[in-house]
């Protein structure tokens, strides 16, 4: 046995050794209580995916048995997966938590955004993202974003300043020390807060299994009828797919991101149980983004020229 | 046995960082990393191999994989710490990412304060140089408890033995001298692969664990029983429902040390004591919790507690109005004697006066400059402040999270300055006195 292994072994015996989902549980914790403790009106960015789910579950811990101070705010693009809609709100009612709803629909309805002619939603939900938390005086928003997602990202800030347009200035952030997370902001002005920035796609994934937390089905492999875009499996819908030329199969899928039906791609899968699912991911050569987002494919800067405008 | 290893070793995690000055080749480094370690997926590379070619390179660049922004891709530079993911059999890793250039000392302190190991590049063909100095001195001054010195393109002084002896021998000399403790030296060359996560065919004289090798072994984890407890208060929750009415608990993380059931503890800055009645660990009931776990802590008496408070037990540091620490200044606004700032330590943020600025350290010769007015961004000195409120201050040398802060502009919020309570080096004398032995052997290198 080499000196490393034995050096191992000693860490194994440890009866202080936490396992790395630990300590990133108990660092995301932290990040939830430094807010609840500076800010006037949090809410947490809710879009039934597994990352928000997973922030939800990490701030019911983090203030049991107490209920969580923050209410839920979703970017509802109208064109959501049913599943996606369902388990929002009985999570919502299961807790009693308070649901905010921004609809990028209404705005297209009453003329302040006009849908874009490729139909993707994703991109429109600034606005109304944004409309929210100034109507609503939110000063501190937590997303679910990842710094492993997407290579803007891995500049992000766990606190991250945004000015009174939201907008995002990756030159002029605050370098964040320690674990001294600076929330100061001037009125009209909010902080984006990352809980789970040093997550990896498969620590969620792990912690998932660990705390048996409850996903919308649709992360497990399904029967789905679905068409080909742009090297993606779309669902056919209302939302305006298929178009002529693209042909609906049956297919068995599931999905690795939820988000708007335009633009969030199904994979190849019949991973039906989180072990399995957790086993397709490890094996994976394509990240989470790049298998199923088509927002980022449109350009080398897509991401950053989003954050900029206040984007997620 | 083999499985339970595998099991366990997995879910450790080391957070590390890197510095190398502009063109010690650290962007192909952490490429050679990622890409080696399997960590780098198809539609990445894809990526990198697209903008290559737009730009008319021949080979994939791996150091797009890293540099994010439109700025840093258009100047080919990094201008800021990005963190970066990856995972063996063996361990996960968060790497901060930190660029190497002079002016950004304030990102290698960022990328430092979070480190438990600074891997500091070296080119072979230059040797141990101001800006190694300069990395390992911030590696010092942060207390980063492993440093691991990578001897880079060893390809191009012909694989020889003794350059690389003689490069580590000056840097361990000179690190030993900042008080750095466990260092160990690499030859490697990150283009063509040796010694980074591959054992190099061309080195058989280098009997050491290659980079990744050493990453997954080095053993970080300390015995929190040997450490005196604290825990800042973050938030007291107190449900008021039918089920809990009397629940009080005091919501925190640990900061360093071992919190049980009944043990005496002394509440900073009020210097009440008490004991503690229970420990809830996000939602259950334990004995006891130790750092870095978030908890939630009962006491027994019904006393004034509130967020900013430090629970101490064991020796506890004295409440003091009276500040002095090393700081590194973060802004492009100099930090002035006379400066009214805010104070953020641990969970606590108080107004402070800037008394005196003692003096600015010549990062690269160590020296005191005493004649400091001001300091500037990227400049570290030291500091007399004075507080509004008394602070439960640890040195930052026995303890990293209670011995930090920030200084923060009250008018816009802006983070001005890194503090560290105490001296800035275990001993820095004898680094003082080394310093010139250190530049003259540079100039052999150069």
């Amino acid at each position: 046995m080499t000196t490393a292994t034995q050096s191992l072994l000693d860490t194994a015996k440890n009866p202080f050794a936490l396992s790395h989902l630990d300590v990133l549980e108990a660092e995301a914790v932290h990040i939830f209580r430094e807010v609840a403790g500076e800010f006037e009106r949090p809410v947490i960015l809710f879009s039934g995916g597994k990352d928000s789910i997973v922030m939800l579950h990490l701030a019911l811990k983090a203030f049991a048995p107490a209920p969580i101070p923050f209410a839920l705010l979703h970017v509802d693009t109208g064109h959501n997966f049913p599943e996606v809609i369902a388990y929002r709100d009985r999570v919502v009612a299961e807790h009693g938590l308070r649901l905010h709803v921004a609809s990028v629909q209404e705005f297209i309805d009453d003329g302040r955004l006009r849908e874009r002619p490729d139909g993707t939603r994703n991109p429109l939900q600034t606005v109304p993202l944004l409309d929210a938390i100034e109507g609503n005086k939110f000063d501190a928003v937590f997303g679910g974003g990842r710094r492993d997602e997407e290579k803007a990202r891995a500049k992000e800030r766990v606190f991250s300043l945004r000015d009174e347009f939201g907008a995002w200035d990756p030159r002029r952030q605050r370098p964040e020390l320690w674990s001294l997370y600076n929330g100061r902001h001037a009125v009209g002005e909010h902080v984006r807060v990352f809980p789970l920035s040093n997550w990896t796609e498969l620590d969620v994934w792990q912690y998932i299994e660990r705390e048996s937390i409850d996903l919308p089905q649709i992360y497990y492999a399904h029967e789905r009828e679905v068409f080909a875009r742009d090297g993606m499996w779309l669902t056919a819908g209302d939302w305006g797919g298929p178009k002529e030329g693209e042909t609906v199969q049956k297919r068995l899928v599931r999905y690795r991101t939820v988000g708007d039906m335009s633009c969030t791609g199904a994979v190849d899968s019949d991973a039906a149980t989180i072990e399995q699912v957790i086993a397709e991911i490890a094996a994976s050569r394509l990240t989470e983004r790049g298998a199923t987002r088509a927002d980022d494919k449109l350009s080398e800067a897509a991401m950053e020229d989003r954050k900029r405008e206040g984007y997620f | 046995m083999t499985s339970t290893i595998e099991e366990l070793t997995a879910t450790s995690l080391l957070r590390f960082a890197t510095a190398g000055s502009v063109d010690d080749g650290k962007s192909t480094l952490v490429g050679r990393l990622l890409h080696d370690s399997k960590s780098v997926l198809a539609d990445q590379l894809e990526a990198v191999e697209h903008a290559s070619r737009k730009r008319g390179q021949q080979a994939p660049d791996l150091a797009l994989l890293t540099d994010g922004l439109r700025a840093e891709r258009e100047q080919g530079i990094t201008i800021d710490v990005a963190y970066r993911y990856f995972a063996t059999p063996k361990r996960r890793f968060i790497l901060a990412d930190t660029p190497g250039h002079v002016q950004y000392t304030r990102n290698m302190v960022t990328g430092a304060s979070t480190a438990e190991l600074a891997v500091v590049l070296v080119d072979a063909r230059n040797g141990v140089v101001e800006q190694t100095r300069r990395h390992a001195a911030v590696a010092a001054l942060l207390r980063v408890p492993h440093v691991v010195l990578a001897v880079n393109k060893m390809d191009l002084v012909d694989y020889a033995e003794p350059v690389f002896a003689a490069i580590a021998a000056e840097f361990t000399a000179y690190a030993a001298s900042l008080g750095l403790g466990d260092i160990v030296a690499i030859p490697i060359s990150a283009l063509a692969g040796d010694n980074v996560v591959e054992p190099s065919a061309h080195m058989d004289w280098y009997g050491g664990p290659t980079l990744l090798e050493h990453l997954e072994t080095v053993q970080v984890t300390s015995d929190p029983s040997a450490e005196p407890a604290r825990f800042p208060v973050q938030y007291v929750i107190r449900p008021q429902s039918e089920e809990h009415h009397d629940y009080r608990g005091y919501a925190g993380q640990l900061a360093s040390g071992v919190l049980r059931t009944g043990d005496p503890v002394t509440v900073l800055p009020s210097g009440h004591t008490t004991t503690v009645a229970g420990i809830d660990v996000l939602g259950e009931q334990r004995e006891l919790a130790w750092a870095p776990q978030s908890i939630t802590v009962r006491l027994t008496e019904d006393i004034d507690v509130s967020r900013g408070d430090l629970i101490a037990a064991g020796p506890a540091p004295v409440p003091t109005k009276d500040v002095e620490a090393t700081v590194c200044h973060l802004h492009e606004r100099p930090l002035r004697a006379g400066d009214k700032v805010l104070l953020k330590h641990t969970t606590r943020t108080v107004r402070a006066l800037v008394k005196e600025i003692s003096y600015r350290i010549d990062i690269d010769s160590l020296e005191q400059l005493g004649d400091a007015q001001e300091l500037n961004v990227n400049d570290i000195g030291h500091v007399l402040l004075r507080t509004a409120e008394p602070l439960a201050l640890d040195d930052y040398a026995d303890n990293r999270l209670t011995g930090s802060f920030l200084l923060i502009d009250p008018a816009d919020g802006s983070t001005l300055t890194a503090g560290m309570a105490g001296e800035a080096f275990a001993s820095s004398t004898a680094a003082t006195a080394l310093a010139p032995a250190a530049s003259a052997a540079e100039e052999e290198w150069v």
